[in-house]
């Protein structure tokens, strides 16, 4: 009973103990600060990680993809895990090169192109919520810009008004453009047209994304920008200026529709096409893209075989944007049967008629995507596919985070690192503790004669500072757990108020592409932070507490 | 007052020490502090214990209170010997047969007047027992308090006490735990002449009307006369034995 009620007298006595304490304190609130951001952080990463993949992959381990129709191979992994699959599809992974024009320039970006058929890869992973097209976009807390389409439509390669309308505007500048070089700008030629269908891709620079183009900004370049569609084994002929066709139409575009899209269809990522800039006017950061849905762009990639170029263009139905900058500057989804036809990897396609019959099931395909009904049985699923899959070396079944496994354990690794540098701190706090206690009781060496005088037991003196240690602890720590879910929950807060006080954006959305630092509080990480220092608190005040326990009381009591 | 109580009587006494021997490291050099000392206490005795700083008085107190181990010779109590208990036991009968004044009060500055005198008992008791019996413990504490005449006084921290107050808060804790024998060193040493002489009425009349063994250690001739046997000790040995003039 006095062992209680002292350690409570001594904790409301002794303020400099509290004051040691504030460092322990600190250590636990900085600790659930940077472990809930961190959390936060890896779940946004892994939850956009995830998004843009599937649960489980069966690969090609050959780049020319599958053998066998695709439909062979689905039907095979239906055979046996078809109770676990809620939604397969086929799909082709291929790195290449977009290109297109801007301001004047050739950008050229490398990235990986994958072939989806729309639906099914939404089935798989839901893409639908990254499109720009349905998105609200926002600037400064402002919708600029409503959904241009619902959210619910199921995907597919339809353009939207907006872009149908660009397009338009697009083929009825291009069409001028050309009316006007053939009456004028002959002379000025530096090569022929290629004789076929010739789609210039020009730039406009826009600011805001459905902006019109104003015309200063305007800048073409015939030449550079022009290719071919129909015949892609051969090497653009624009490059040779020797070679002129005698019956070339001084009028190539009018030969087709340029206000209907190309049969390549593609979604870009934000990253590819658009970089945040600073306006000089007002300071503020916005984004800029360099292509709009309802354009062209082009890309290189290379065929089945012995590997060799092929370039095609495609038409921009959709810009997403995962918030995954690996993804959003790498990634561009394209309509399978297009890349198939164009790495040839497609059967019975007629080359005369490159458009009809195309259907992904009669070409091949590198990567089934799987979204698996219950995730955690992967690895069991796994081991059932490489064990009863039909030429089961051609494939290598991979979950998501297999694939994605270095960066998800550089952020693992990361937050470990972080973690044992915190309770270090926590640990240097322990050790004032100490000293204080040390301190302490020195100064109640008279009172610990007295009690020992009266009948307590070394055990007992012991267990009131042990006591003491520990309420300190708890103090410490609630204080710090207190402390460190409020900063996490008003964490935005503080940062426009940082933000405010020193002028800079601390957490700037164009670089992190969230708008708000995402936070995830684990209620098991509270709990495991909050016992820790509490039992370093305990720790520390095992030696003190000990040697108050040994003194002889004799010499306690004459103690002055 | 002058119950004369023999010394070689054929009833064992209360408490006694036989032939101790004490003494103390400093540094190198042993520092004998007793030599050979006999004491005993009747029961119901007041004794006082008397001499020179550095005699070795408040050591024989301390020996014969358990707080310290004699390096010769024995304590008894009741004719059983106690000095070479385990330290649980003699942490126990410090609590039950033993109550301590000391010069300085030595109050616990972080409890109130009651909370220092029900001290013993928080000790004696589990914290379970204690608070099922928290009401009878208080009262008891109130009326103690009461009888050393600080009845207004029981929230009071130690520090807002006069001295006297102090050292009649010290009595009532050390009685508290109803021990059989009250050790006091120099009750009286940090009081003025008035105060002091107030305490040794306290101690009178608790010897006599509850007759509690006291065994008292001064330097003061005057108080020590008080009581009914004296021990002299000088240079760690017994010097004299007399009775007390009344």
């Amino acid at each position: 009973m006095y062992k209680s009620l002292l350690a409570n007298r001594y904790l409301r006595t002794r303020f400099i103990a509290l004051a040691s304490i504030i460092s322990v304190t600190l250590g636990v609130a900085t600790m659930i600060v940077v472990n809930s951001v961190m959390s936060g952080f890896s779940y946004q990463m892994k939850d956009r990680i995830h998004g843009i993949l599937a649960d489980l992959m069966i690969e090609s381990t050959s780049m020319d993809g599958t053998q066998n129709p695709p439909q062979e191979l689905i039907d095979d992994v239906m055979k046996i895990i078809g109770d676990e699959v809620v939604a397969i599809t086929p799909t082709m992974e291929i790195y290449g090169m977009m290109s297109f024009e801007w301001a004047g320039q050739t950008v050229n970006k490398p990235v990986t192109l994958i072939g989806i058929v729309p639906d099914g890869k939404d089935a798989v992973s839901p893409l639908k919520q990254y499109m720009l097209s349905r998105k609200a976009i926002e600037q400064d807390g402002k919708i600029i810009r409503e959904p241009l389409r619902d959210m619910h439509e199921p995907l597919d390669w339809s353009l939207t008004e907006q872009a149908i309308q660009v397009r338009k505007e697009r083929a009825d500048y291009i069409n001028l453009k050309s009316m006007w070089e053939d009456s004028y700008g002959a002379a000025n030629r530096r090569q022929p047209l290629p004789e076929k269908a010739v789609v210039q891709i020009s730039d406009i620079e826009i600011v805001e994304s459905d902006e019109t183009a104003s015309p200063e900004a305007t800048t073409i370049d015939l030449v550079d920008s022009t290719f071919e569609i129909s015949e892609q084994s051969e090497p653009p002929t624009s490059e040779m200026p020797a070679f002129q066709d005698p019956f070339s139409s001084n009028k190539p575009s009018e030969k087709i529709d340029l206000t209907k899209p190309l049969s390549g269809k593609v979604f870009i990522g934000a990253g590819l096409v658009s970089f945040p800039y600073k306006d000089r006017d007002t300071g503020e950061t916005r984004i800029m893209y360099m292509t709009q849905p309802g354009w062209d762009v082009n890309f290189t990639t290379i065929s089945t075989g012995v590997p060799k170029p092929v370039s095609f263009p495609a038409t921009v139905v959709d810009i997403f944007q995962s918030g995954m900058s690996e993804y959003d500057s790498n990634l561009v989804f394209c309509n399978l049967e297009e890349l198939q036809q164009v790495r040839g990897m497609m059967a019975f396609a007629d080359p005369s008629k490159p458009e009809d019959n195309l259907n992904w099931k009669n070409g091949a395909i590198t990567t089934l995507q799987i979204k698996l009904k219950d995730y955690t049985k992967a690895p069991a699923i796994i081991r059932k596919l490489q064990m009863e899959l039909p030429n089961q070396t051609d494939f290598q079944v991979r979950t998501w985070e297999q694939k994605q496994g270095p960066l998800l354990e550089a952020v693992a690794v990361e937050s470990a690192i972080l973690n044992v540098l915190l309770f270090m701190i926590i640990m240097v706090a322990g050790f004032g503790i100490l000293a204080t206690f040390y301190m302490i009781v020195v100064e109640k060496t008279r009172d610990i004669g007295i009690l020992k005088s009266l009948g307590a037991s070394s055990g007992g003196i012991m267990f009131i500072f042990l006591r003491y240690g520990f309420y300190l602890g708890v103090v410490g720590s609630s204080t710090g757990v207190a402390l460190g879910l409020l900063f996490v929950y008003y964490i935005n807060e503080i940062e426009s108020l940082l933000s405010r006080i020193t002028g800079e954006d601390v957490f700037n959305e164009a670089i992190y592409y969230f708008k708000d630092i995402p936070v995830m509080v684990s209620p098991m990480m509270v709990v495991w932070v909050a016992l820790g220092a509490i039992y370093i608190a305990l720790l520390a005040s095992v030696l003190p507490a000990y040697r108050a326990s040994q003194m002889h009381p004799v010499r306690a009591l004459r103690s002055e | 007052m002058s119950r004369i109580i023999p010394m070689n009587s054929n009833t064992v006494p209360h408490l006694s020490a036989r032939a101790i021997d004490k003494g103390y490291r400093k540094g190198e050099h042993q520092v004998p502090v007793l030599r050979g000392v006999d004491a005993s206490v009747s029961r119901g005795e007041f004794l006082s214990i008397v001499g020179q700083s550095g005699s070795g008085k408040s050591t024989l107190m301390h020996l014969l209170g358990l707080l310290d181990v004699p390096d010769r010779g024995e304590v008894t109590l009741d004719g059983k010997r106690i000095d070479n208990l385990p330290a649980r036991s003699r942490d126990e009968l410090r609590n039950k047969v033993f109550g301590f004044v000391f010069q300085f009060y030595h109050l616990l500055p972080e409890l109130t007047l009651l909370e220092n005198v029900l001290t013993p008992l928080m000790i004696r008791y589990s914290r379970w027992e204690f608070m099922k019996r928290k009401k009878e413990f208080h009262a008891m504490g109130v009326d103690l308090v009461e009888k050393v005449g600080l009845g207004h006084r029981l929230k009071h921290r130690p520090s807002e006490l006069s001295g006297g107050e102090m050292q009649r808060a010290a009595i009532a804790r050390a009685l508290i735990g109803q021990p059989s024998v009250l050790l006091a060193d120099e009750p009286t040493g940090n009081l003025d002449s008035r105060t002091g002489a107030d305490i040794m009425k306290l101690l009178h009349t608790l010897n006599e009307q509850d007759q509690l063994t006291i065994i008292m250690v001064t330097h003061d001739d005057a108080i020590a006369r008080q009581a009914q046997r004296i021990v002299r000790l000088s240079e760690g040995r017994i010097q004299t034995l007399e009775e007390a003039a009344a």
